[in-house]
């Protein structure tokens, strides 16, 4: 089961960010298909949000393919957004963590660290569509 | 969509003052509405109304097609928590559950004590010697106990701290959720309603001057920044001007649309409702109804 959390200063709408982290969570294989989302009851109380906003997001949801709702049982995922490249999540993230130490250790604080994924995240993928090209 | 709460041409006067003059509503069932409006705008008289405490001196009101208070029925299907949550301060939460199951057809007693349980509110100590927070919650409680198809409060956060806000918002939205209770909660505190309320009401000096959703409301209101232009509200696609604002070099604008606005000298943000809210009452002659609009005199922008 996962837990909702809002970003109070997010331009993004309320039940687009419960969209965002429901994807986010079958992307990282936190949810997989038959896995039950909270109760509408639930996310409205814990949240203190509109109950109309958690049902809204649960329609986009079941609209994109990826839950489909049983009347008085609740949602479940139906499809899952790991892809086969799940497996190597683990060792690549432990990596990162590495890595971030040793930028830590040189100095970099925060906001360089994310300006310098940033900006190379860019650069690679452009020099690589060039080449595709 | 069937209607929970109308009102048509509603008045009520106290001797030669309107608290609530010529106002037309409605309120489609499963909204959960802020009723908002400065201090004497006559939300209290409005809900007053709506439960039957007080009869009108024009017009009509009707809760699902029927006049408040016609039948036993209709009675029964109203929930009403009026401001600073009256409860017999001698009696215990224990007591009052057993009293609203002997004056109520519909009456689940189990649910308010699993509630206050749950909540770490003590059955047995007097309402009186509660915390604000904790009687709220009890008259929260107490109210959804009846299982109502309608639920009226009125300020039932103005009085509570930040904490005790959350959790009373908290409660109402787990209490309502399971069968589309529709809800309308008068408060002065917008930013607390931002994700609470999907359909607003906003009264002005006895009248309403904005209806709607909440996100209709939002879609159709921008904030415009441009370089200054005085009287710039002839932009394509700006149907009202609501509030502007100059500098020597700069524009701002918050207006109402009819479409969208191409215009590339003017920026366009989104406005959030308390933005939106706060720009009405600021302009009483600004209004924002839906439909065949309302109002004796001509809006002038």
């Amino acid at each position: 089961m996962i837990e909702f959390y809002l970003d109070s200063y997010s331009k993004v709408a309320t039940y687009q960010q419960l969209v965002q982290q429901v994807k986010q969570s079958l992307r990282l294989g936190l949810l997989e298909p038959g896995d039950r989302l909270p109760k509408v009851r639930e996310v409205a109380e814990s949240l203190a949000i509109n109950p109309n906003t958690v049902l809204k997001a649960y329609r986009q949801l079941e609209i994109e393919g990826l839950v489909a709702g049983r009347v008085g049982v609740g949602t479940f995922v139906v499809r899952s957004l790991a892809g086969p490249s799940l497996a190597s999540l683990g060792r690549l993230r432990g990596e990162l963590v590495a890595w971030l130490s040793r930028a830590a250790a040189a100095g970099l604080e925060h906001e360089d660290v994310l300006a310098l994924v940033e900006t190379t995240l860019r650069a690679t993928f452009q020099a690589g569509q060039e080449e595709v090209a | 969509m069937s209607t929970a709460l109308e009102t048509n041409g509603l008045g009520k006067r106290y001797g030669r003052l309107w608290a609530l003059r010529d106002c037309s509503l409605r309120l489609p069932t499963g909204r959960i509405a802020a009723l908002v409006g400065p201090n004497g705008a006559g939300k209290t008289t409005l809900l007053h109304l709506a439960v039957g405490l007080i009869r009108p001196d024009a017009g009509a009101v009707r809760l699902f097609g029927q006049a408040p208070g016609s039948s036993r029925g209709l009675l029964s299907q109203v929930g009403f928590v009026a401001q600073q949550t009256p409860l017999y301060p001698d009696f215990t939460p224990a007591e009052l559950i057993t009293m609203g199951s002997k004056l109520n057809d519909r009456w689940d007693g189990a649910w308010p004590r699993e509630r206050l349980g749950r909540l770490g509110i003590p059955l047995n100590r007097q309402v009186g010697k509660l915390s604000g927070g904790q009687r709220a919650q009890v008259a929260l409680a107490l109210a959804l106990a009846k299982r109502p198809s309608l639920l009226l409060l009125d300020e039932p956060v103005a009085s509570l701290d930040p904490l005790a806000r959350r959790e009373f918002l908290q409660a109402l939205m787990g209490g309502v959720a399971d069968e589309g209770t529709t809800v309308l909660l008068s408060s002065h505190l917008v930013g607390d309603l931002e994700r609470v309320c999907d359909y607003l009401i906003l009264l002005q000096a006895g009248q309403v001057q904005v209806l709607g959703a909440v996100e209709d409301l939002l879609t159709a209101h921008k904030v415009l920044i441009g370089p200054h232009r005085p009287g710039g509200n002839r932009v394509p696609g700006v149907a009202a001007v609501v509030r502007e604002s100059h500098t020597g070099k700069q524009s701002t604008l918050l207006v109402r649309t009819s479409g969208p606005i191409h215009d590339p000298t003017w920026k366009v943000h989104d406005v959030s409702l308390e933005e939106l809210v706060i720009a009405y009452l600021a302009d009483a002659s600004a209004g924002a109804l839906p439909g065949p609009v309302h109002i004796e005199q001509e809006v002038t922008g």
